[in-house]
């Protein structure tokens, strides 16, 4: 069955469950946990109402959007709970520094727990919410976003952390962009909300990636009261089943603040006989059966409960486990050249040419 | 020669089970009985059919310890019953003010519980430094000024640095005088959402707890036994009855830990897969050095986000009382009329078995016409077992798995994935087994150094298991022969000094008892 797009005019207190399950699908394996997001979001709505949900042609040209994203460890985050106030922080800096107040807040990574938590800082600077993000999926390093690809400088960051510090650091480049960034971490207690890339909603038009947030809450939604959640989120993702199994085998290492490792999963059922290996640096990355690569980043790969269909995150992978692999094409703008060079199969140290997964799956 | 011996008593959803063993740990005596709706009657009729049960009747006297694992707790939240009023105290303001407490709970359940929430000034970073020093005047005004049966504290980092939480309490007592106070350090690990609703459900039930000791202490007494009494928790440990008052939602889901124990001390292996089959589930876990492998999840506890480690437990619809055809539907306790073996017309997994030839239940033969669909619901259910296996077992297959529960006999004497399948005796009150063989423990999670931190570590490391090995002592343990059974590290990323998770777990004998 085809669904209709839905018109989402707004996000409300129910729609948080979906969006959380959503981000967790398009987290590819990674992005952190979507619960707490999820409980700030809900309380946040709660306490200031629905959240708008505006795509970039309703906003002025020289509207500001705010991306926001969460950064440090996260068991600091969820012990040192974010604060009220941090977004307000930065958004008047914004104000200070652009002579004028932000217009819409942008999730930066729509993967993830950071695809959820911008409900909750947009509600409580009572903005709305851009339908878009910087990845349209989870990445691990902060160059790793569309704006970069689309040749954007990275020359402004805001830092607040839970105190009420407010640091503005203008680095020369991306990289020193992330070591600055992530020595004021440190300082700050491990903890803190991060704005980069502010651009204007006309500088948006093609360094984003749309519709992002829409499609999230369409995937958690898929699933709800589905027959057979597996194929109504396959066919909602568009993704190719690689396949349906047991997870046979989980090799993690540590290596250079990665979560790296190899998951093995022995077909069951109709696809007995066949084995996948799932290679993982926080996110799937490379999916390979015997010897042929079948999906490889920027595609998504996602491992899903073959039951529930619940995204499983790569920490949560367990012997035993019954499971389903899914991967679908990335957006467009990742498999430009630049984009290819950014968060393609050799960003990640793969010597691998990229093919498209409806190529190759 | 005097001999004592002692009770446990497992009050499990269908059955109260109660045992008698003695000091060599030898079942002198066995007793299963419904548990009932108040949990209190069926809990002194178990207690009264074990004692009958007893070889002499003058042993009733040398009963010298009791040990309860009970559902008390469990059923005093799921059913919002004699819960008290708790005043919630967090320490961390600037910091966490986006989800105030209990911001996730039931609202039936908040309503019922909570005598007013604040959020005041303090707390710690990550590496001890405070977020705000204690704002002292907000937490004496806060107390002041909301009447409640508890108040429980919660700081930011407080498993990592207790010293304000402990303030709180001297400042309560000076203030308030001697209203019970559950500091969160003393309850959970880190995760500040989750390890706050712990200690505010802790806090709820301290009546809840009151209420349970008095009954079990009336019931002895009617009996003219005088005895220490011990509550089971959840990790398959005991504490002493006193503190069990200061800490009874640690007695939450101490069931499955105990039917673990018990398993491993009658079939005499420390490590293996355990089914405890019962009326309408067979419950597995995993026996690692003795003791169960604990969940990685967090467990929900009527409707509430805890960071309780529980047993890992996988839970399939397989019990004596499952209705073949209309799984998971059970009889339950009906089955001595509706099963076919009793006479009845309901076709269970008891009835199966029987067919099979795997035991002898009832009071009649199974109907021939029966006998093909169930020899299909039996191949089934041995094939919902194997696969559980495989799930629970890791890919291991070396270790033997030991049946256990009242409808143990269901399962195959051949399981794939398991070395081999062992019937301990008494295995139909494991469960009870469990909590009378028990070790009393006490566990503490901190951060420390990574290694390569120096003296500080090793300090800090020493210091925590003295803590440890203190709040075992403190729930009963002998301290000439408590050990260390558990530590384990998790690294810790985004910080100045590389540091790590430190969880230490203490557990002993129980303490000899004079006389």
């Amino acid at each position: 069955m085809v669904k209709a797009p839905r018109m989402q005019a707004r996000i409300t207190l129910e729609d948080v469950a979906a969006l959380a399950r959503g981000c967790a699908v398009l987290g590819t394996g990674g992005g952190g946990d979507v619960r707490p997001g999820a409980i700030a979001a809900r309380r946040a709505i709660r306490e200031h109402g629905d959240v708008p949900l505006v795509t970039l042609d309703e906003l002025p040209g020289d509207a500001l959007v705010l991306p926001l994203s969460g950064i440090g460890a996260p068991t600091v985050s969820n012990e040192m709970v974010h604060g009220e106030d941090e977004p307000v922080r930065i958004a008047e800096e914004i104000e200070r520094i652009f002579g004028r107040p932000p217009a819409a807040v942008m999730s930066s990574e729509i993967g993830g727990g950071n695809g959820v938590a911008p409900v909750a800082w947009a509600a409580r600077l009572g903005l709305p919410l851009l339908d878009a993000d910087a990845m349209g999926r989870a990445f691990p390093e902060v160059q790793m976003v569309s704006m970069y690809v689309a040749g954007i400088p990275a020359n402004l960051v805001v830092m607040s952390d839970v105190v009420g510090n407010v640091v503005t650091i203008r680095p020369v480049d991306g990289l020193w962009s992330e070591q600055i960034a992530r020595a004021v971490c440190v300082a700050a207690g491990s903890s803190a909300l991060m704005a980069d890339y502010v651009l204007t909603a006309r500088e948006c038009a093609g360094a984003v990636i749309e519709g992002t947030v829409t499609r999230a809450i369409a995937v958690g939604r898929a699933t709800e009261g589905a027959a057979d959640p597996l194929a109504a989120l396959t066919a909602e993702l568009g993704a190719v089943r690689l396949i349906t199994g047991k997870l046979a085998d989980l090799e993690r290492r540590t290596t250079g603040g990665f979560a790296r490792g190899t998951a093995t999963v022995e077909g069951t059922g109709d696809d007995r006989g066949r084995t996948l290996t799932l290679e993982i640096q926080n996110e799937n990355l490379v999916a390979v059966e015997d010897g042929r690569v079948r999906a490889m980043v920027p595609d998504l790969i996602t491992v899903v409960d073959s039951q529930t269909a619940t995204a499983i995150q790569t920490e949560g992978l367990r012997y035993g486990q019954r499971v389903t692999v899914l991967a679908w094409p990335c957006d467009p703008l990742w498999r430009t050249p630049k984009g290819l060079e950014t968060a393609g199969p050799r960003a990640f140290g793969y010597d691998l040419d990229y093919l498209p997964v409806e190529k190759i799956a | 020669m005097s001999i004592t011996l002692r009770v446990g008593i497992d009050v499990g959803g269908t059955n109260t089970d109660a045992v008698v063993l003695d000091d060599d740990d030898r079942v002198l005596a066995a007793a299963k009985r419904p548990t009932s709706a108040d949990v209190t009657e069926g809990l002194r009729a178990a207690l009264d059919a074990v004692l009958a049960e007893l070889p002499e009747p003058h042993l009733e006297k040398r009963v010298k310890r009791v040990m309860l694992g009970t559902t008390h707790a469990t059923n005093a939240i799921l059913e919002r019953r004699a819960l008290g009023r708790v005043a919630v105290l967090r320490l961390g303001a600037p910091a966490t003010t986006s989800v105030p407490p209990l911001s996730e709970w039931p609202d039936d359940l908040r309503d019922t519980v909570a005598a007013g929430t604040a959020i005041v000034r303090g707390g710690h970073f990550v590496d001890g430094r405070e977020i705000a020093p204690l704002d002292v005047d907000a937490v004496r005004k806060f107390v002041a000024t909301t009447p409640a049966d508890a108040i429980a504290v919660t700081g930011v980092f407080s498993p990592a640095s207790a010293d304000q939480e402990n303030r709180i309490a001297e400042i309560i007592r000076a203030e308030i005088g001697d209203v019970p106070v559950s500091l969160s350090h003393e309850i959970g690990s880190l995760g500040l959402l989750e390890r706050e609703n712990a200690t505010v459900l802790n806090a709820a039930l301290y009546g809840v707890a009151r209420d349970v000791t008095a009954a079990l202490r009336e019931a002895l007494e009617a009996r003219g036994l005088e005895v220490e009494t011990y509550f089971a928790q959840n990790d398959g440990t005991l504490m002493a009855v006193d503190y069990a008052a200061r800490y009874p939602v640690l007695t939450i889901g101490s069931g499955p830990a105990n039917s673990l124990r018990g398993a491993a001390y009658l079939s005499g292996v420390t490590d293996a897969i355990v089914a405890d089959v019962g009326g309408t589930s067979t419950d597995l876990g995993v026996l690692v050095g003795g003791f169960p492998r604990e969940s990685a999840a967090a467990v929900e506890i009527g409707g509430v986000a805890t960071n309780f480690r529980m047993p890992d437990i996988l839970s399939i619809a397989l019990g004596g009382g499952t209705i073949v055809g209309a799984e998971p539907r059970s009889v339950g306790y009906r089955i001595g009329t509706e099963a076919l073996v009793f006479g009845g017309t309901t076709p269970t997994m008891t009835d199966a078995a029987v067919a099979a030839g795997r035991g002898t239940v009832g009071t009649r033969p199974v109907p021939e016409e029966w006998h093909e669909r169930l020899a299909g619901a039996v191949r089934a259910a041995d094939e919902a077992v194997a696969d559980a296996v495989d799930r629970v077992a890791l890919g291991r297959a070396d270790r033997p798995l030991v049946a256990v529960g009242g409808g143990a006999f269901l399962l195959a004497d051949q399981v794939p994935g398991a070395r081999e399948v062992i019937r301990p005796a008494h295995a139909e009150v494991a469960n009870a087994v469990g909590a009378a063989i028990a070790l009393a423990s006490g566990r503490i999670e901190t951060i420390v150094p990574a290694s390569g931190g120096g003296s500080s570590r090793a300090r800090l490391i020493d210091n925590a298991k003295e803590e440890a090995a203190a709040r075992a002592v403190a729930a009963g343990a002998d301290p000439a022969t408590v050990q260390i059974v558990e530590l384990s590290e998790i690294p810790l990323s985004y910080l100045s000094e590389p540091a790590v998770r430190l969880h230490v777990k203490a557990a002993g004998p129980l303490a000899r008892q004079a006389g």
